[in-house]
């Protein structure tokens, strides 16, 4: 094991404040991103005024004990297993929860750690406050009391980080043990001991570590010789009794020696028993995800348009700038239309990861975990599922990212799989295109069938996203985890504090234009061209273009451009492929045009509606394009497209994965191609087999 | 045998045991429930699961299912 002498590791239970720490130390250079084959954020910046000092902010956590990769990273980062150990590692300890928080140092005690305490939250403790020189004196290690809203006792905190990484000097500290292992423990430590690589630290710290977590795990770096060696020390659960009651009871020693008096939670215990009543809990907490919802599905949309209206007029304007051709096309529909694609879901991230930070900081998110969970464990995810799923009916992109608020893995993912299947706001004009364009004007009870039929794709993905929840969690691997227990800690009410808030909303923003917005630019470029080249149109075609130019008056002019650019298309690489594709989608009561519209449609769902717009020569006129598709014949003069072709036609789009953002967003999120690959195989499959019994029974029923 | 998912609000107890398996009881331990560790429910959310504890003057919420594998002494 080597020491990186200039790195400090943060490390703290969750709800510590711990964030407002890091981002105190850092100022405004950070660097953010993933540990490598994990889901787990890598932050990491340089101390402020100390450039050559790096803080590297671990995950939130309350033990190193870790049964997977993902809660290895803690470990890892503070004492550098497998790579560089940081010179200090500064531990934050909450004053309000002092036992709870300092068995985290105690642990790192134990493998020797050269650590720092930051005493937070002492001005909430008030009166229950530990003496920082007290503590320090206990704890044999330096302490320092900081407050990170006011921002008191952060220059104590950085002078004190600078003298002990200065004091350091590659020394590694010895082992503190807080307990004497009982002489069966101290050989099973022995034996484990003795079977370690040369790179880590032959210390019983870490003996105790491995006999802790190996056996029943998903660790990686794990060498065999280790696993055997805890095998044969016969680990079991009276290890961690052991471990666990003999730091708990040095630390409540501690606890009762330097703090007199209980903290007051008066004040969070009478908001709570408004916000979590029966009767008004519920209320406030519908009326709060009713503000949450309606940001994100409607009150985003000037912003949107904005957004939109600026790319439009940006390639309005490129696009008279450059001469007509090839290269003004990819300029103005590629390259300025694939950036408006990735910017235009910045209203929503922002809007979400606002509202996530407010309900955070503010203590809610964890009583809106609390509330929901005993619906969400019906579906085998937890109340932590809740609002990353309704913000999916908004849009899927934000919706994943917010799955950063889940502590565990494996709801994590669970819910990062499903959520692609709510009903975002891009299907509907798909579903409003397609409902007016094929559905008879009736009324059912006196409610309009066309209104209960969008009502009733709501219901339906709302089903089918839960009962793919349900079934997923029984069927894959890696989500038929161990039954752990669902702990949430439901921290003191606290104000939301606006600077790490905005910090958080520009960090999750740049990364996601960083990571996912290259991605769906590149599919952007890509789709644009699948659809626009070939040019040279086949020799039996008019000459669409010779008439463009003969044409005498601009309306004569716009019928033929119209028919120039639906030839072209037409005879697309991308339309080529819609025909290649009839027979596979011919059973679901899809013809080629549809086919190309759902090609077209993976840019982003509404691009289904422009492209068919396209295809039967009408442009943007919807109106139009509604009764094209309602009046269109096959070639034995039926309906081209009946109602049932419409259910079926919106089945496919509720639960195919018709969205490259989603996708790339995946890819992101989970640090891989794996799971972008299965949610789009799965969905696909399942949208492909729901409308084929859809279009096959219906048809046999005559519809 | 009293388990903590049988005590009634607001009562103080002692943690004796806990019981299941191996990660899910070490989960329960390090996050401060340990024998020996004074207890109480202080609330039930409104769909009546999970439940609010105190735990060392924190305050935890576990489900029902899990508060059934504490056991406790009054």
């Amino acid at each position: 094991m080597t020491i990186a002498p200039r790195r400090v590791a943060l490390l703290g239970n969750p709800n510590t404040g711990k964030t407002s720490i890091y981002n105190a130390l850092t100022g405004s250079q950070a660097k953010v991103g993933n540990y490598p084959g994990v889901t787990v954020e890598r932050r990491a910046g340089q101390l402020r005024d100390s450039p050559d000092i790096e803080v590297v902010d671990v995950p939130g956590t309350y033990s190193l004990v870790a049964r997977s990769a993902d809660e290895q990273i803690a470990l890892d980062v503070a004492l550098g297993t497998g790579s560089t150990a940081p010179a200090l590692v500064v531990v934050c300890v909450d004053a309000t929860q002092l036992a709870r928080s300092l068995y985290l140092l105690v642990q790192l005690q134990e493998l020797g750690g050269r650590c720092l305490v930051a005493l937070t939250m002492t001005d909430e403790a008030g009166g229950a406050a530990p003496q920082a020189d007290q503590l320090a004196a206990a704890l044999g290690c330096p302490v320092v009391a900081v407050i990170g809203r006011t921002a008191v006792g952060l220059d104590r905190l950085r002078a004190a980080i600078i003298r002990s990484v200065n004091g350091a000097s590659g020394v590694v500290p010895a082992p503190v043990w807080r307990w004497s292992p009982s002489a069966a423990l101290a050989a099973q430590l022995a034996t484990v001991r003795a079977a370690f690589p040369a790179s880590w630290p032959a210390s019983d710290g870490l003996a105790l570590w491995a006999l802790q977590c190996v056996g029943d795990d998903e660790l990686a770096n794990v060498p065999p010789a280790v696993r055997a060696a805890v095998k044969e020390a016969g680990p079991d659960s009276r290890v961690d009794d052991e471990a666990i009651l003999g730091r708990y009871q040095w630390l409540d020693g501690i606890v009762a020696k330097l703090v007199k008096q209980r903290v007051d939670r008066r004040r969070t215990e009478r908001v709570d028993r408004v916000l979590l009543h029966r009767g008004f809990g519920l209320i406030i907490f519908g009326a709060v995800m009713f503000v949450l919802f309606m940001s994100l599905f409607a009150w985003s949309d000037p912003a949107i348009t904005v957004v939109e209206n600026l790319f439009g007029k940006l390639g309005g304007a490129v696009g008279s700038l450059l001469p007509d051709g090839i290269f003004e096309d990819f300029v103005v529909d590629g390259i300025i239309g694939g950036v408006g694609s990735v910017l235009v879901f910045l209203p929503q991230i922002l809007l979400l990861f606002f509202f996530l930070g407010v309900l955070e900081d503010f203590g809610y998110l964890a009583r809106v975990a609390y509330l929901m969970d005993r619906i969400m464990r019906t579906m085998n995810l937890s109340g932590r599922a809740f609002v990353p799923m309704l913000s999916g009916f908004a849009c899927a992109v934000p919706a994943i990212m917010a799955t950063r608020t889940m502590e565990r893995q494996r709801d994590r993912l669970l819910t990062m799989l499903v959520i692609p299947l709510m009903t975002c706001s891009a299907r509907l004009p798909v579903y409003t295109l397609v409902i007016a364009a094929l559905f008879p004007s009736n009324t059912l009870g006196g409610l309009s069938t066309k209104g209960l039929l969008m009502v009733a794709m709501y219901v339906f993905s709302m089903i089918t996203s839960l009962a793919a929840a349900w079934i997923l969690a029984r069927v894959l691997k890696p989500l038929r985890a161990k039954r752990l227990p669902f702990v949430i800690e439901l921290p003191p009410y606290r104000a939301p504090r606006v600077a790490d808030i905005l910090r958080m909303m520009w960090s999750k923003t740049s990364m996601f234009l960083r990571e996912a917005g290259t991605v769906i630019l590149v599919c952007t470029i890509a789709l644009w061209a699948l659809l626009y080249f070939p040019r040279e149109l086949p020799a039996n075609q008019p000459d669409y273009a010779a008439q463009v130019e003969r044409a005498s008056d601009p309306a004569t002019r716009a019928v033929a451009e119209q028919a120039l650019a639906t030839a072209q298309l037409n005879n697309s690489y991308g339309a080529r492929l819609g025909h290649a594709i009839e027979p596979a989608i011919a059973p679901l009561g899809f013809d080629w045009k549809i086919g190309v519209g759902i090609i077209g449609a993976f840019a982003a769902r509404e691009v289904f509606v422009a492209t068919l717009g396209v295809i039967f020569g009408v442009g943007d006129d919807e109106g139009s394009l509604r009764q094209h598709l309602a009046a269109d014949k096959k070639p034995d003069g039926s309906n081209a497209y009946s109602p049932l072709t419409g259910l079926s036609l919106m089945i496919f789009f509720a639960l195919a994965c018709q969205c490259m953002s989603t996708l790339a967003v995946l890819k992101r999120e989970t640090g891989g191609y794996r799971w972008p690959v299965f949610v789009f195989s799965y969905m696909t499959a399942l949208a492909w087999v729901m409308s084929f019994l859809v279009y096959q029974v219906g048809s046999l029923l005559g519809f | 045998m009293l388990r903590l998912v049988d005590i009634e609000r607001k009562r103080v107890v002692t943690v004796t045991a806990v019981e299941g398996e191996r990660s899910f009881r070490r989960r329960l331990m390090e996050m401060g429930l340990c024998p020996g560790t004074e207890v109480a429910i202080t609330n039930v959310a409104p769909l009546g699961d999970p439940l609010e504890i105190d735990v060392r003057g924190g305050r935890l919420s576990i489900r029902r299912d899990e508060a059934a594998q504490i056991r406790v002494r009054r």
